[in-house]
């Protein structure tokens, strides 16, 4: 298989106040064109940072961050934005909805931005593959926490990304709620032959990938490959 | 990437869409601004639309308010030069003779100060005089009788028939006269018109040596003339014989001016509460931006461009700037409707509203505008926004936005000083203009920022509860004190420093209530009278105070030039009232109470008259380019007399009490043809009356001014404009509460959180309620007192420098403008909190998510 992400000695510090913290350290890995891979450790061990790395969402101090064969580190803050827009989809833990914006018009934009004139009846699509056919004109704050996710996951998909990033997905959900979104991430992923990354302090989660990567203190400690 | 770099394929409609969907369900907090924005765009449109029309309806009016298409005026009976001028023209249509004079009505124990109009001819040609009845306008001058001012008639219980004695001469009156060409309503309040056929002027008696007198002569034009090259051919002719030409339109722009200085005045009052909502709006989007942040991050995670995510809210913002725009006109057009109920009385014609489109476009344009560019500062924030807030990490951009907000700071402040020159077309104003706010809005913010820190370095540990957490949320995160200390304080200073200008106005024109200070000033008195008339006042158990003698001059020439020389030379800067101007000069041994001396040495007396050492006041030194040592030629009714300037006077000219631009010492005037103004001081209403009646009766020609009545009338005038100026800043506190409603609003999330936190914690209602109740007396006393006392020093400053006089603060903004100001936002902040203290946390909890 492809590599669809190519991580090589990272590196990312952040000042607080005048002190200078060290998030991560020499950072290396790749992920495979439709690979299921979780990043694990625990809180403070600089999952979210990677995640944010290698979707563009920041620069790091050193290494680089190949994202579908493009080196992220020679765009602009908009070509990354537009790659974004093109390749990749994100699952927050905290949804992360225009609140402002009805459920279909939340999953309308990432197609919206791309010009696509389908994008309403595309979402309407994805909103009733992830059982809200009956939830379109509603806003987030009149939707319960599984729905949101759901909308999430609609969204996330509706770009039909190449590769798909999860902030702890499950994080806000209770359960039985979280098991249902996780289900559906992991049969839309099949489905539309998504790379997924997981970030999550959840084994039992990351367990059901087949690549696990362990942090701690911003350094790998583990790099295993399931199946 | 780099070879497809088309950034976005989502084009403006998309963008529309999205600040449509997202202004759709945040409207509620978009509305605030647009409150605030809409006020002051109403003020400064019904001024300025009020404005245009008062000055098309005065250009439209021009032939009806001069009454004839030009008019020859001087103060001397015209010579034979000026009679051959006007026989040039076809002859004049229409003659009239007017003074000011004492007037009887003899069935009403009644006189009065009047202007004494004596018209022969059709005039008005243009416009009309009413008059009740209708007739006497058109027959008073076959019939023989008099039109007397409405207002007067009503104010004597006059009627048609009763009779007018002016001078020797009596007369019936043939009407109420409501208005006539050639007499505004606010000099009418001093000296009312009283019409009367000009053929019985002369009986009258009046028209004497030392008359002030007003000839004018009244021409229609033909239709083919051109008035403006009529008036370069032959006004300089006519200004050799110091007599004016002036032309209907000429007359009109100079009364446009006039009023149109006014109107920038109250343009620039009505601006200030505009700024004022621009504040609120910089504030208002401040919030709204901040709650936008992180849907900006999400907009960004998934594909967003910087510019677009910017542009959302920008079209937003612009949105709301043009509808407020377009609401604050339509609401300052219907506004200006009602100006004229209040204030026709000071305007010079009747007013026809009609649509100004200047008004309209500015409006509209500047509610767009202000509002993007209030809003453009919170809203470079959205460019700085990192996606990465979106995965709950921060990162700071200080730095890039510390740059970009200087930058709109430059570019509001570089509008401020373009919309002010525009409204007052004069750099060195704008430019205070500009420097006023910036010192007022500095000054206000420093106070609340210092405020801010004292309370943090010197934190009363030792306080309650209460008072402490009330203290601590006044510099919390996202603390609203620097924008309504701002506000607060900005309306109180407009509405102190009004009411102080205001007094020091009166001030100036009080006289003092002491017996030995004249408040009644006798005019035109021969000098054979005088004893006489000065018996009569100590008859009446009244004491003669001054005895001034006038000799009325003219210039014949300044520092070796006749005043012919000047007037041929173009570049003489020289003023040119100084040649035409007839002085009243007097003559005296020493200075007095209202002079002082700037230059130079007082000579007291003379014996040698070749060259006399005069005195001469401040402003006609500046005026006619006069230094000590210059020699002045004067004309002294067919007698040169030479003179050099001895000294030079500075002049309290707002004391109520004759005062003069020339004065000589004794021992040279004494001889020479004068007549005398006679002061006392009346102890009341009826002394006065009694006194004026006696002195009309027995002195005809003699004009009595009974200050405390042309108080009463300056007063009057003075509440009447005041009125409007306050008007005005209603405007800036309405804008201000306006403003306050959406500050208490915009952190009223917050607070319910902290309230709810207290509360479950064990707080009780009465503990969060003294807590908020303290927080908004903080603010508004801050606020007030720092408004009001601004404006003291501000008043101070204007007394010292504009009105020139001492300042003797009243106390009235402190007890009645400060703790109103400070109660008006604690009733507001409780009043828009009172969600937080009635409900009970939950259920405040889950109305606030939903």
């Amino acid at each position: 298989m492809a590599k669809i992400l190519n991580v090589k000695n990272l590196e990312k510090s952040y000042f607080s106040g005048s002190k200078k913290l060290t998030i991560l350290k020499n950072i290396s890995f790749s992920v495979e064109a439709q690979d299921t891979f979780a990043i694990v450790g625990p809180s403070g061990s600089g999952k979210t940072t990677i995640l944010g790395l290698c979707a563009g969402l920041d620069q790091p101090d050193s290494g680089a961050v190949e994202l579908c064969s493009i080196e992220m580190g020679k765009l602009s803050e908009d070509e990354r934005a537009q790659l974004r827009n093109q390749k990749v989809g994100f699952i927050f833990q905290d949804f992360q909805l225009l609140p402002t914006l009805t459920a279909l018009e939340n999953v309308a934009v990432p197609l919206e931005l791309q010009g696509d004139k389908q994008a309403i009846k595309k979402a309407i699509e994805l909103l009733e593959k992830v059982g809200l056919a009956d939830r379109l004109h509603h806003y987030p704050s009149q939707l319960s926490g599984g729905e949101q996710q759901r909308v999430a996951l609609a969204r996330a998909f509706s770009n039909n990304p190449t590769i798909l990033f999860a902030d702890e997905p499950t994080g806000n959900l209770d359960a039985e709620t979280g098991e249902k979104v996780i289900q559906l991430l992991f049969d839309l992923n099949k489905e539309l032959g998504t790379t997924l990354v997981i970030v999550t302090h959840n084994i039992e989660l990351a367990q059901r990938t087949n690549h696990i990567l362990k942090l701690k203190g911003g350094s790998i400690i583990e790099n295993t490959k399931l199946v | 990437m780099k070879q497809n770099t088309n950034i976005s394929k989502a084009g403006l409609g998309w963008l529309l869409k999205m600040a449509l969907r997202d202004g759709k369900a945040s409207w509620k907090k978009l509305t605030l601004f647009m409150a605030s924005i809409i006020l002051g765009i109403a003020a400064v449109v019904s001024i300025q639309s009020f404005s245009d029309n008062l000055k098309r309806n005065i250009a439209l009016q021009s032939k009806s308010l001069m009454g004839s298409d030009f008019k020859i005026d001087s103060n001397k009976a015209p010579n034979e030069t000026v009679i051959t001028i006007m026989d040039s023209l076809g002859g004049v249509d229409a003659r009239e003779i007017s003074f000011i004079s004492m007037v009887v009505f003899p069935n009403h124990d009644g006189s009065k100060l009047v202007r004494v109009r004596g018209i022969e001819g059709n005039f008005p040609f243009y416009g009309k005089m009413e008059t009740v009845p209708v007739t006497a306008a058109t027959n008073y001058q076959i019939r023989g009788t008099a039109l007397v001012d409405a207002t007067l008639m009503l104010q004597f219980g006059l009627k048609v028939g009763d009779s007018i004695k002016i001078g020797n001469t009596a007369l019936p009156i043939g009407g109420a006269l409501k208005s006539v060409p050639g007499s505004s309503s606010i000099f009418s309040t001093m000296a009312p018109p009283v019409v009367i056929p000009y053929n019985f002027i002369e009986p009258t008696g009046l028209v004497q040596t030392g008359s002030r007198l007003d000839y004018e002569f009244y021409f229609v034009a033909k239709p083919e003339t051109n008035l403006n090259l009529l008036n370069k051919a032959i006004g300089k002719r006519l200004d050799i014989e110091e007599v004016d030409l002036d032309i209907h339109t000429t007359t009109s722009e100079r009364l446009g001016r006039r009023y149109d200085n006014f109107g920038k005045f109250l343009n620039l009052v009505a601006f200030i509460a505009l700024l004022l909502g621009c504040v609120g709006i910089a504030s208002a989007v401040h919030i709204y931006i901040k709650e936008k942040l992180r849907s900006v991050a999400i907009l960004k995670c998934i594909g967003a461009t910087k510019k677009q995510t910017f542009l959302i809210f920008l079209i937003q913002i612009a949105f709301v700037g043009l509808l407020s725009g377009i609401i604050g006109t339509i609401a300052g057009l219907f506004l200006q409707q009602v100006f004229p109920m209040f204030f026709q009385d000071l305007l010079p014609v009747e007013v026809q509203i009609t649509l100004a489109p200047q008004a309209i476009y500015m409006g509209i344009l500047l509610g767009l505008f202000m509002s993007v560019l209030f809003a453009l500062y919170p809203l470079i924030g959205t460019i700085y926004t990192s996606p990465l807030q979106a995965l709950r990490i921060q990162q700071d951009n200080n730095s890039k936005s510390t740059k970009a907000g200087l930058l709109v700071l430059a570019i509001i402040f570089g509008f401020i000083f373009v919309f002010a020159y525009w409204l007052l077309k004069d750099l060195i104003y704008s430019l205070v203009f500009l420097i006023g706010i910036i010192i007022t809005f500095s000054i206000l913010g420093g106070i609340a920022h210092g405020f801010m820190k004292a309370i943090k370095k010197y934190f009363p540990h030792s306080w309650g509860f209460v008072a402490r957490t009330s203290l601590l949320n006044l510099y919390r995160p996202q603390n609203q004190t620097l924008i309504l200390v701002i506000t607060i304080g900005v309306g109180a200073f407009l509405i102190s420093t009004l009411f102080f200008s205001k007094n020091l106005l009166l001030a100036q024109a009080t006289i003092e209530s002491k017996t030995n200070s004249a408040n009644m000033i006798l005019l035109d008195i021969q000098n054979e009278q005088t004893e006489q008339v000065a018996t009569t006042i100590t008859n009446n158990a009244q004491k003669v105070i001054d005895d001034i003698p006038i000799v009325t001059m003219r210039i014949n020439s300044i520092k070796g030039k006749t005043i012919n020389q000047i007037r041929a030379d173009s570049t003489s800067t020289l003023r040119r009232w100084v040649l035409n101007h007839e002085f009243r000069a007097t003559y005296r041994d020493s200075l007095i109470t209202s002079e002082t001396l700037k230059l130079g040495k007082f000579t007291p007396k003379v014996t040698n008259t070749d060259l006399v050492p005069i005195s001469i006041s401040d402003n006609l030194a500046e005026d006619a380019e006069l230094n000590l040592g210059d020699k002045i030629t004067f004309n002294v009714q067919g007698v040169l007399i030479n003179t050099e300037v001895g000294s030079i006077r500075l002049v309290d000219w707002s004391r109520m009490q004759p005062n003069f631009t020339v004065l000589f010492p004794a021992g040279v005037l004494e001889t020479a043809p004068q007549f005398r103004v006679l002061t006392t001081h009346v102890p009341n209403e009826k002394a006065s009356a009694v006194l004026q009646q006696e002195l009309v009766n027995k002195f005809p020609n003699v004009s009595i001014l009974d200050l405390r009545q042309i108080l009463n009338v300056v007063e009057k005038l003075l509440d009447k404009i005041g009125w409007i100026i306050n008007f005005m800043a209603f405007f800036s506190i309405l804008t201000g509460i306006i403003v306050l409603m959406g500050a208490v609003r915009t952190s009223k999330h917050q607070r319910i959180k902290e309230s709810v936190l207290l509360r479950t914690l064990g707080a009780k209602s009465h503990q969060i309620l003294k807590i908020m109740a303290l927080e908004y007396t903080y603010l508004g006393v801050i606020g007030s007192l720092t408004g009001v006392l601004l404006s003291l020093v501000g008043s101070q400053l204007l007394a010292l420098w504009i009105f020139e006089t001492p300042f003797t603060p009243s106390i009235i903004p402190f007890v009645v403008i400060f703790p109103c100001i400070a109660l008006l936002v604690l009733a507001i902040g409780m009043a828009n909190s009172r969600s937080v203290i009635k409900n009970s946390p939950l259920e405040v909890l889950r109305k606030e998510n939903s």
